[in-house]
């Protein structure tokens, strides 16, 4: 007995000298993990760099990368130019998606009722408790609206996901705003708590009445029942990639410091008006310049050639105005020595 | 009728034999005292650690910590009352249900099953702590909460035969994400745990000692409950704990199902939370050091709890003898 | 009535209900199981043991997760193991009675009752942070502190109900207490010793929260301990909560996996037993 565990050791130390090691690490938002897997993935047949990401929450990324325990961080929540400055961190938009308020009632299909944004705040706030309150109505002629009370489902577990919806609900109403507040993680007026978008789409689909927030792909894989939700131009434009495309289209990167845009209620007649980047976070002064250098090199892989995979999982890509902006602040804003780390050569 | 162990003063002297020596003792036992205090060392770390990372909210909150159900992450207050219920009553409400039924499992394959069918059985309950507890809370969110919601909470809520206070405790939102269908899950994970270690206690039972009951014409429940239960009493104090232990940290199982609402539940089918799960569900994303120092300072918290729960349970069980 | 039909009848209860309660017990069992095979054993395949964990939409497997997770269980099982019988023997034959036993034996349940989480991230202080990076062998040693309070607990269980003749008999052969502890007593509590190793290797097995902080995760396929390594429950967490059907099959495959791994340690276990144990 005891010789077989000795053997074992044996073997195992054998084992753990042969390796696989990434030669990039990064840790953070669970958002655009399918997507910088897909990137991963591709980048390491097509160059031999191996990327190690884990998606362990946007606080989680954030955490590690002050504690440099990784080479980047990755956060669907962007920093502020404060705390940006005071960690000495820069960071940069990847890719965008949507979050899409789903429901379940009974004879309701995708896209037949139209919200704005005060009527979901005050939904979610539980104001409004029937879904044939008069206000709802009112934005819904012709629609034949139960008189079921409203279940509101929210995520239990802190995201950025809930980070943007509360940051809009904040944005259209001031009771919102001032009584509950825009974070990843809030102290919800009303509702059930489901973890993940998973539960939170479980939730939906069993509770009739009930009405809850999923990002876009947990929306279109799972069938639900989306919701229209007015924009800025008055119109309800459906949530699909093309219309987050169009409200990243019309966005301001160039006047935002530190990067710090939340795209919330663009301009444009197609613009979804709950729609967001997601970020990831590097040392302006990198003490490896070499990793550095490989982690912008990645990223810059993944803005000439990631687009189709990120269509394809139904991520938006930035436009590419604004990723030649990116490229350009990344030879100001990480260098090592005084120097660039990378400068697309 | 407790084993007891020996006293090395009463021992008789002897001459060692080879293989042995004074030496090989000593170093047997150092390792032996060693070990427990390796796992002294390794706990008060986790203890002092977390006091550390917790201190920032016990300063900021005071005692009030321990009895405000606020949960705020945007004003920053926060406060452990619900998240406290709602550990204690899922966790003694999963014993309840498990306890029994572990001791029922573990006498029937002791003392009734067949022979060749008893080793499967057990293996195959042994085989339900062997799922991963996420699979428990997927289980739990997808098969159980709808089940329950149609068949237990509906006919339930929609019975106008029930007296009042009955139905205050069974008001809530008929989807099956509460604090009982959360327990219920916990007695499902600690069940296999439980009945296995027991059952390993009745196999330890000098046959003598049943066959001495059984001859004096007892019937199976007096030697089980007057015999054989008695005799491993120490042992099923351990069970207990052991049970009671795993229901009061476990996470996953119970996150998916219970509701995640912040505040005191207000019913046995109303959502609430546990410490495990509250920390589990904002851990990773907590950006601001007062969210993650009060979440580490929860996770103090449900060791103080731990504490008091185990010494209480200890104490009754103690009592209980004389 | 009659006491003795009165105790008849009290009898057939108690065994109905005990019945009934492995009923209970098996019928959970086949209820979970078969969630877990509808969903998890249509995936299994070659590409599962051969191929490390995939984008969404990609041909992959699980085998990154599979290699790391017998790694760190196994470094976990092993100070589990070792420390937990030691201390457990210490309680049960040497110190259990002294007052620093009795508090040693509280604080065990203690630290059995922790949340996973908690001991990842005191595992983090110690391990990870101090070397700027995560590894396996953080990962290990977090798993091997949540399996020893449960192997320390049901040691000192199973030793201390050993019957103090067997002690008495080596002791009075002349064989010192170590000896006799370690030739007679852990072998007579063999079975039960299994048990409580049987026990905390399922526990861990599945653990997922703690690996986050440790040994973060690795979609390649990494054997060196010192860096960050995936494993099977953290693969089954990312993919089980995801959109993407390919990854759902995957995660529910994995979960199959670790039940069949404790299935698998627990039969091949009590053979070797049985093996071992001359009658």
């Amino acid at each position: 007995m005891f010789k077989t565990f000795v053997a074992a050791a044996g073997v195992a130390g054998l084992l753990a000298s042969a390796s696989y090691a990434a030669d990039i690490s990064g840790a953070g938002a669970t958002f655009p993990a399918p997507v910088y897997a897909k990137w991963a993935e591709t980048y390491k047949a097509t160059t031999g760099t191996g990327l190690n990401y884990q998606a362990i929450g946007s606080g989680g990324g954030i955490k590690q990368i002050k504690a440099k325990t990784v080479d980047f961080g990755a956060s669907d929540k962007p920093l502020k130019p404060e705390d940006l400055d005071a960690s000495g961190l820069y960071q940069f938009p990847t890719v965008v998606g949507g979050v899409v308020p789903v429901v379940n009632i009974p004879g309701i299909n995708a896209g037949q009722i139209k919200l704005t944004g005060p009527m979901l705040a005050a939904i979610f706030y539980g104001q409004v408790k029937t879904w044939d309150d008069p206000v709802i109505a009112k934005a819904n002629p012709g629609v034949k609206l139960p008189s079921m009370p409203i279940t509101v489902v929210h995520r239990s577990d802190g995201s950025g996901t809930s980070f943007l919806f509360t940051s809009y609900l904040s944005m259209k109403s001031p009771a919102w705003s001032s009584k509950v507040g825009a974070s990843d993680s809030v102290n919800w007026p009303t509702g059930l708590g489901g973890k993940g978008n998973d539960g939170v789409s479980a939730f939906v689909k069993q509770t009739p009445g009930s009405i809850g927030y999923v990002e876009y792909a947990y929306a279109k894989q799972n069938k639900m029942a989306y919701v229209l939700v007015q924009n800025k131009n008055g119109k309800y434009p459906a949530p699909t990639a093309e219309d987050f495309a169009a409200a990243a289209a019309g966005a301001k990167w160039a006047q935002a410091p530190g990067n710090y845009l939340l795209l919330l209620d663009q301009p444009g007649a197609n613009a979804w008006p709950i729609t967001g980047a997601t970020f990831i976070l590097v040392y302006k002064n990198q003490e490896n310049a070499a990793s550095g250098q490989q982690v912008l090199k990645f990223f810059d892989w993944a803005y000439k050639n990631g687009d189709g995979a990120a269509a394809q999982l139904d991520y938006v890509p930035l436009p590419l105005p604004v990723k030649n902006l990116i490229r350009k602040q990344w030879t100001t804003n990480v260098t090592a020595g005084g120097k660039p780390v990378y400068t697309g050569k | 009728m407790n084993a007891t162990t020996m006293d090395s003063e009463t021992a008789p002297p002897r001459e060692t034999a080879p293989g042995q020596s004074e030496l090989s003792e000593t170093i047997f036992r150092g390792l032996c005292f060693g070990a427990a205090t390796l796992l002294m060392a390794a706990l008060a770390g986790v203890v002092i650690s977390l006091a550390i990372g917790g201190w920032p909210a016990f300063k900021q909150f005071g005692f009030g910590f321990f009895t405000s159900s606020a949960w705020n992450p945007v004003t920053e207050d926060y406060g452990a009352a619900g998240p406290i219920v709602g550990t204690v009553v899922t966790s003694v409400l999963a014993l309840v249900i498990a306890l029994p039924l572990a001791v029922g499992v573990s006498v029937f394959l002791v003392e009734f099953c067949p022979r060749n069918i008893a080793k499967p059985i057990a293996v195959a309950v042994e085989l339900l702590a062997g799922i991963p507890s996420i699979v428990y809370g997927m289980w739990g969110l997808f098969v159980l909460a709808p089940w329950f919601a149609l068949h237990v909470q509906l006919p339930l809520m929609t019975s106008t035969s029930l007296p009042g206070w009955f139905q205050a405790m069974i008001a809530g939102i008929p989807n099956g994400a509460n604090i009982f269908t959360a327990s219920l899950i916990l007695a499902i994970m600690i069940l296999p745990y439980m009945s296995a270690v027991f059952r390993e206690l009745l196999l330890t039972i000098p046959s003598q000692v049943r066959e001495a009951a059984y001859g004096l014409g007892s019937t199976n429940f007096e030697v089980v409950s007057k015999v054989m239960i008695p005799y491993v009493r120490r042992g099923a104090v351990g069970v207990v704990m052991l049970g009671l232990g795993r229901a009061l940290g476990e996470t996953m199982a119970v996150t998916f199902i219970i509701g995640n609402s912040h505040g005191f539940p207000h019913s046995l089918f109303d959502s609430g939370s546990t410490i495990a799960s509250t920390i589990a569900n904002e851990f990773a994303e907590a950006t601001s050091d007062m969210h993650t120092s009060a979440l580490i300072a929860l996770g103090l918290v449900l060791f103080i709890l731990t504490f008091a729960v185990l010494a209480i349970a200890r104490l009754l069980l103690a009592s209980e003898k004389h | 009535m009659d006491r003795t039909l009165r105790r008849k009848i009290t009898n057939s209860i108690f065994v109905v209900l005990c019945a009934a309660a492995t009923l209970v017990a098996l019928a959970f069992l086949v209820m979970i199981l078969w969630s877990l095979v509808a969903k998890g054993f249509g995936g299994i395949d070659a590409n599962i043991f051969t191929m490390t964990q995939p984008a969404p939409g990609s041909p992959g497997g699980l085998l990154n997760g599979i290699l790391g997770s017998i790694l760190m269980c196994a470094l976990g099982m092993l100070l589990a193991i070792v420390v937990g019988i030691l201390a457990g023997t210490w309680l049960a034959e040497y110190g259990g009675k002294t007052a620093y036993g009795q508090v040693v034996r509280f604080l065990n349940d203690v630290l059995l009752s922790a949340p996973s989480i908690l001991v990842g991230l005191f595992v983090y202080e110690i391990l990870v942070k101090p070397f700027h990076g995560f590894s396996g062998y953080a990962g290990g040693v977090a798993l091997g502190l949540l399996a020893v309070p449960i192997v320390t607990r049901t040691t000192e269980d199973m030793l201390t109900l050993q019957p103090n003749t067997l002690r008495e008999a080596g002791m009075a052969l002349g064989a010192g207490r170590g000896f006799v502890i370690r030739s007679i007593i852990w072998k007579a509590a063999g079975a039960g010793l299994f048990t409580g190793g049987l026990l905390g290797f399922a526990r861990i097995s599945g653990e997922t929260a703690p690996l986050l902080f440790t040994s973060l995760g690795n979609q390649f396929v990494n054997l060196k301990m010192s860096q960050p390594m995936g494993s099977l429950p953290t693969t089954i967490f990312q993919f089980a909560l995801s959109a993407y059907d390919d990854w759902q099959r995957l995660a529910w495959v994995g979960a199959l996996l670790i039940a069949i791994a404790v299935l698998a340690v627990n039969i091949v276990g009590r053979l070797v037993a049985r093996e071992t144990h001359r009658p």
